[in-house]
């Protein structure tokens, strides 16, 4: 094994704190059993900017409008366990596939022009779902959401209980789950070349990576990551409405990811969980107006940069 | 029919005053400024307060809204902006909807959030009919033809035979030569921020009456600015004066032919045609 094949499997291995934290996150369902809605709903909203990640943080893709496959995922979710089948996993599956057909449709709008362009095609992907969610009222209950879901029990046994303590420890298996599965996918030679299209596209086409390819599959994948999240906030909460195809929630999404931090996996969950601690302290204060202290807060983030800002003890010093 | 491309090009026309600020900023410092909206807002707003609460009539209103906002995009320029040139697109993106977050929940705070209703002065109301009423012209949307036309019209001017005009297009063509020949590039942009900033100020005002004017203004046309930005390309003025005329017109018909469907056809017209030409219907090649 030469040093460099190391240095590039290094990252790879887990580290202790990653099975400490892990631990801890499903231990939470026991230790505040009161929580467990809000635990389910935060590694949910985890799970999502960890799809985005796979976007952003490692093909460099700006996407303004990854709720698309969040929408997506929801609604088919909630449709297939109305219409067809209440079981949550097959429901699961089916929320997956449909959202990842979607982005493989969606992907080659993203290959080519300028971020400009990228981030007009992701926005107006979502809003054409959200349009289209609206006027199709007879499927989809329009503005008043999809109603009157049922779900059944998870694998047959545990169901889904007015405390979320099934849902938040499904929520949690799952996502688990995915995180192990995108942890060996990253650090793969697949990973790897992302990496190199992200930092120069030019170079890694000349090393023979195929980029238009590549491309396509990470959207893929982070379209069905991300409709896997939303089949499980429509399977946990028993509802879907409008709002899953927002702009805020494109918009929440990678702001949690910027303050986690991009290309790391951990940042989608380490943002998430700040963000909505944030979320629930500021709402507290000001419930109406907590738009402007995020703005306020995104404006800072950018003019002062996360490294600094997360760092108060490096204020005085001159970078 | 007629009546509504007239009223289609009213719309259109509308929206090239309230977009071609930030196609200049996107095309001069390469900035995605999704905050664009928010001082097409801060005329709007200017104009429906100076009317309602200081009784002021309604033309010096429209103006003190360019002024408004021309000097917001200023101070706003020097202090925040100019930070951001050099930053990631991601960040600037995040920057602008920061901003935009801000703009929305501080007009909320302030005014509330009611949707401001214009009270147009007796010269500009009323409509007229041609041709057995094939044609029917309201006399604001007329007005606002002829002060957009007469303003792109002035804006071509002040590009293609002004020194000013020369040395802006210098700038957004190569930065680094324009710079080297002595133009100061830094205060051409400025310029170039608050008058953008202005005449988006201009565009909410006379808006105001047409598109409707309430907090989340920022964010419901943003795309509409983006749409014209990103289909016109930033090389001239003429390619975002075609795509917001094809804007206005499509969006106006689309929405008296197929209510249902409403605003589903402008975004998927727009989807269609930046996965046809990427750098948008109307530019030279690639940009």
């Amino acid at each position: 094994m030469s040093t460099t094949s190391i240095s590039l499997g290094a990252g790879s291995r887990a580290r202790w704190w990653e099975f400490a934290v892990w631990i801890l996150l499903l231990l939470l369902p026991v230790l505040l059993p009161k929580h467990s809605l809000l635990v389910s709903e935060i590694t949910i909203i985890a799970l999502f900017a960890m799809s985005l990640d796979l976007v952003l943080g490692y093909s460099g893709i700006v996407s303004l409008g990854h709720a698309a496959f969040f929408g997506t995922g929801a609604y088919a979710a909630a449709l297939f366990a109305k219409h067809i089948n209440p079981d949550p996993l097959t429901g699961l599956l089916v929320a997956t596939l449909v959202s990842a057909v979607l982005g493989l449709v969606c992907s080659p709008g993203i290959l080519r022009g300028s971020d400009l362009t990228r981030l007009m095609v992701t926005l107006g992907i979502a809003l054409i779902l959200q349009e289209l969610a609206n006027k199709m009222d007879h499927i989809t209950g329009g503005a008043d959401g999809l109603q009157g879901v049922l779900m059944g029990p998870v694998l047959g046994r545990f169901e889904f209980d007015l405390m979320g303590q099934t849902a938040a420890y499904y929520a949690l298996a799952v996502t688990l789950l995915v995180f192990l599965l995108l942890r060996r996918w990253v650090h793969s030679p697949f990973g790897f070349s992302l990496k190199a299209i992200r930092d120069n596209r030019l170079r890694a086409q000349a090393i023979g990576i195929p980029v238009h390819a590549r491309l396509m599959a990470v959207y893929t994948l982070a379209a069905a990551i991300a409709g896997l999240a939303g089949g499980m906030q429509a399977q946990t909460t028993g509802f879907a409405s409008l709002d899953v195809f927002g702009f805020d929630r494109s918009a929440d999404v990678l702001l949690m990811l910027v303050i986690g931090g991009t290309g790391w996996l951990w940042g989608g969950l380490m943002g998430a969980v700040l963000f909505k601690t944030l979320h629930s302290l500021v709402s507290a204060l000001t419930p109406q107006y907590w738009t402007f202290w995020i703005g306020l807060f995104l404006v800072l983030l950018m003019l002062v940069g996360r490294e600094k800002l997360l760092r108060p003890w490096t204020w005085g010093r001159r970078s | 029919m007629l009546t509504l491309l007239f009223d289609g090009v009213a719309y259109g026309m509308l929206l090239f005053v309230l977009a071609i600020g930030l196609s200049i900023t996107l095309g001069l410092m390469n900035f995605i400024n999704l905050a664009h909206g928010a001082f097409a807002m801060a005329g709007g707003y200017t104009l429906v307060l100076l009317m309602q609460k200081a009784g002021w009539p309604f033309l010096p209103s429209v103006f003190m809204a360019f002024a408004v906002s021309a000097l917001l995009g200023l101070v706003l320029e020097v202090t925040l902006y100019r930070r951001m040139y050099h930053k990631t697109h991601l960040e600037q993106v995040l920057f602008s909807i920061g901003l935009t977050f801000m703009a929305v929940a501080s007009v909320d705070y302030l005014v509330g959030s009611t949707q401001q209703l214009v009270q147009l002065p007796e010269f500009l109301k009323g409509r007229t009919e041609l041709w057995d009423g094939a044609l029917g012209m309201g006399h604001y949307r007329l007005a606002i033809i002829v002060v957009c036309a007469l303003l792109a019209w002035g804006l071509q001017w002040l590009l293609v035979h002004t020194r000013f005009g020369a040395q802006l297009r210098a700038s957004v063509d190569d930065r680094r030569v324009a710079a080297a020949m002595g133009i100061n590039v830094n205060t051409i942009f400025m310029a170039t921020f608050a008058v953008g900033s202005g005449l988006a100020g201009l565009g909410g005002a006379l808006g105001a009456e047409v598109l409707g004017l309430d907090p989340v203004f920022p964010l419901k046309f943003m795309i509409y600015f983006l749409i014209v930005v990103a289909v016109g390309g930033t090389s001239s003025l003429t390619g975002p004066l075609l795509a917001a005329l094809l804007l206005g017109i499509a969006d106006v018909a689309g929405k008296y032919y197929v209510p249902k469907l409403g605003a589903f056809i402008v975004y998927t017209l727009m989807v269609l045609i930046l996965m046809w030409r990427p750098q948008g219907l109307f530019t030279r090649g690639n940009a």
